[in-house]
């Protein structure tokens, strides 16, 4: 062996060590370095004592003791690392992350506030949020949405073809905010906002799986996504609260009362702002954090099973029906939601090859106790339909509701499949990203047709 | 012989101080030096040397720059700061006490090695 192959060697050697204390968490990269130095001087000094260099990399590695032992002793001087962190900028441990989060970052900033500015914009033409509640409400998912799905799509540098698709989307949704004649206290306002909502939202899934339009995984990432994305959302709402809170307070005690910069400036803006920057963090933290929403979905799946089911064994002992006025079937939408929102989120962190177990059973025993519910309500409903006539929010409610149903009933028939080890758990899992365009489509439908043809009532 | 991990740590501090205190270092001089004064009988490892200097960084007592010197990889350099050399100062009395009371404790007793221990009376 020459002494160029020797050494053509040894840098191979050093790299791949390299590479194994950079999967330590507890080793930073000038750790690595500051330690393969060690190495180095170690080996340098070895080899002029005679050893081969190879042998030379062996002892003195030997020397340095087990990486276990090493990370151990550094993670007590270095606790903190243990605690993952969300780096923001210019603690990346490589430069062209560093570069790319300082990038993310600026996108960030120029989306956000593009948030923000959006939603005070109708202000230029006399519009104000106090005394165009109608307006603003219609409109409400298309001040924040599209800033988002901007920001994603420049994460994924989306094509020309799909930011068509995209501006063509929310193009969509700002005619079918404000075209149609709505009086100003119609029920098709408040459908309206919730639908374009939700329907934009699934524009907003569309920049998000971008770099794969069609694959099931990258659909089901986009429900991980939401899922945290709604759970930041939540936490910044709660920041919010308070910052509102002190900036009231503190104001008042010297004398002025910052109603109006809080209701038409602090609240709007801090909303459509927090829409985006809630995608951002769930994006940047993608890989730092443990997933919070399946967690959630784990605790409560059992809550809400013996709720359910506690409520159907009271109904049966009670039989004195159900009060269906639309409240109460707004509510039980709301539970086929939640209960849908389980499931989702419990398949969502759910190892697919795993063998059936009894978080399955809970989990076919809350949809199927949801179903019995629902299927009590639906009958109560149709009668009181057939009986009054119908309205667009029953109307929209009902399909809801329909919608829901439909999506569960074939869940609770794939997870006993899969309890019995009939179907694998990936059929499931299928289903509900096949399921995603459905809630789009109705979404849309409700947005555009409904106020035609309900004589915008 | 070799000296007791308890002891190692004890002393890991004022050592290193002591040596930065020399002139700046990088950890494996800083470890070879380590060894050569204790004529190899104190056992030092990576893993001690390396978090302790992180610590005293930490604490202000050295302060660490990424250097190349002429000829040489690029190393990461330790220097003592004024923090650190009061540290080592207060470190020192105290060692100096206890060594003082050690010998003073060991001379009094004589030759250990001629002694043998004997029991508790009284107590039975």
């Amino acid at each position: 062996m020459t002494a160029l192959d020797d050494r053509g060697g040894l840098e191979a050697q050093f790299a791949e060590w390299r590479h194994y204390v950079q999967r330590r968490p507890e080793l930073r990269t000038s750790d690595a370095e500051e330690l393969e130095d060690h190495l180095r001087g170690s080996v340098e000094e070895l080899t002029a004592l005679g050893l081969r260099a190879e042998e030379a990399f062996l002892v003195a590695v030997k020397r340095m003791g087990g990486l276990d032992e090493l990370s151990r002793e550094f993670a007590r001087e270095h606790s903190e690392r243990l605690w993952k962190q969300l780096v923001l900028t210019g603690e990346a441990d490589s430069p062209a992350a560093d570069s790319r989060a300082r990038r993310d970052l600026l996108a960030l900033v120029v989306c956000a506030a593009g948030a923000a500015v959006s939603v005070k914009l109708p202000a230029l033409f006399g519009m104000s949020l106090a005394d165009d509640a109608g307006f603003y409400g219609r409109n409400i998912a298309l001040f924040a949405l599209p800033w988002l799905a901007a920001f994603l799509a420049w994460r994924r540098q989306v094509g020309p073809a799909l930011i068509g698709v995209l501006v063509g989307l929310f193009a969509l949704g700002a005619v079918a905010a404000n075209v149609y004649p709505l009086a100003e206290d119609s029920q098709s306002v408040v459908l309206t906002a919730i639908h374009l909502t939700i329907a934009l939202w699934f524009a907003v899934g569309l920049a998000y799986v971008a770099d794969d339009l069609r694959s099931s995984r990258r659909h089901m990432d986009f429900i991980r996504f939401t899922g945290e994305w709604f759970v930041y959302l939540a936490l910044m709402a709660a920041g919010g609260g308070v910052l509102t809170a002190f900036t009231f307070g503190t104001f008042r005690a010297i004398g002025i009362v910052p109603e109006d910069a809080i209701q038409q400036w602090l609240l709007p803006c801090g909303a459509a702002a927090a829409v985006v920057v809630a995608g951002w963090l769930v994006e940047a933290k993608q890989s730092v954090v443990e997933n919070i929403a399946p967690v959630l979905a784990r605790l409560f799946t059992p809550l809400f099973a013996a709720t359910l089911l506690a409520f159907l064994i009271t109904f049966g002992f009670n039989s004195s029906g159900i009060d269906v006025e639309r409240e109460a079937l707004i509510l039980f939408d709301l539970l086929l939601v939640v209960v849908l929102g389980l499931l989702l989120y419990s398949i969502s962190a759910r190892e697919p090859l795993a063998p059936p177990g009894l978080f399955d059973r809970l989990q076919l025993a809350l949809v199927a106790a949801a179903l019995a519910i629902d299927v009590l309500v639906l009958v109560e409903i149709a009668g009181r339909i057939s009986e009054y006539g119908t309205t667009p929010n029953k109307t929209a409610a009902l399909g809801e509701n329909v919608i829901l149903l439909a999506n569960l009933a074939w869940s609770a028939w794939l997870l006993l499949s899969f309890i019995r080890h009939r179907q694998p758990f990936s059929a499931l899992e299928r289903w509900q990203t096949s399921y995603l365009p459905v809630y789009a489509a109705w979404g849309w439908a409700v947005a555009l047709l409904f106020p035609p043809l309900f004589g915008y009532a | 012989m070799k000296v007791t991990k308890d002891l190692v740590a004890a002393s890991a501090t004022p050592i290193v101080l002591g040596i930065l205190a020399e002139g700046e270092s990088y950890g494996y001089a800083i470890l070879k030096r380590i060894s050569e004064l204790s004529g190899g009988e104190l056992d030092w490892t990576e893993g001690l040397l390396y978090p302790l200097l992180h610590r005293l960084e930490r604490l202000g007592h050295v302060e660490s720059a990424w250097q190349a010197v002429a000829g040489e990889r690029r190393r990461k350099y330790y220097r003592i700061t004024d923090g650190g050399l009061a540290e080592l100062a207060e470190q020192r009395r105290q060692w100096d006490t206890v060594v003082d009371a050690l010998k003073k404790v060991w001379q009094d007793a004589g030759d250990l090695g001629t002694r043998t221990a004997r029991p508790l009376e009284g107590l039975a």
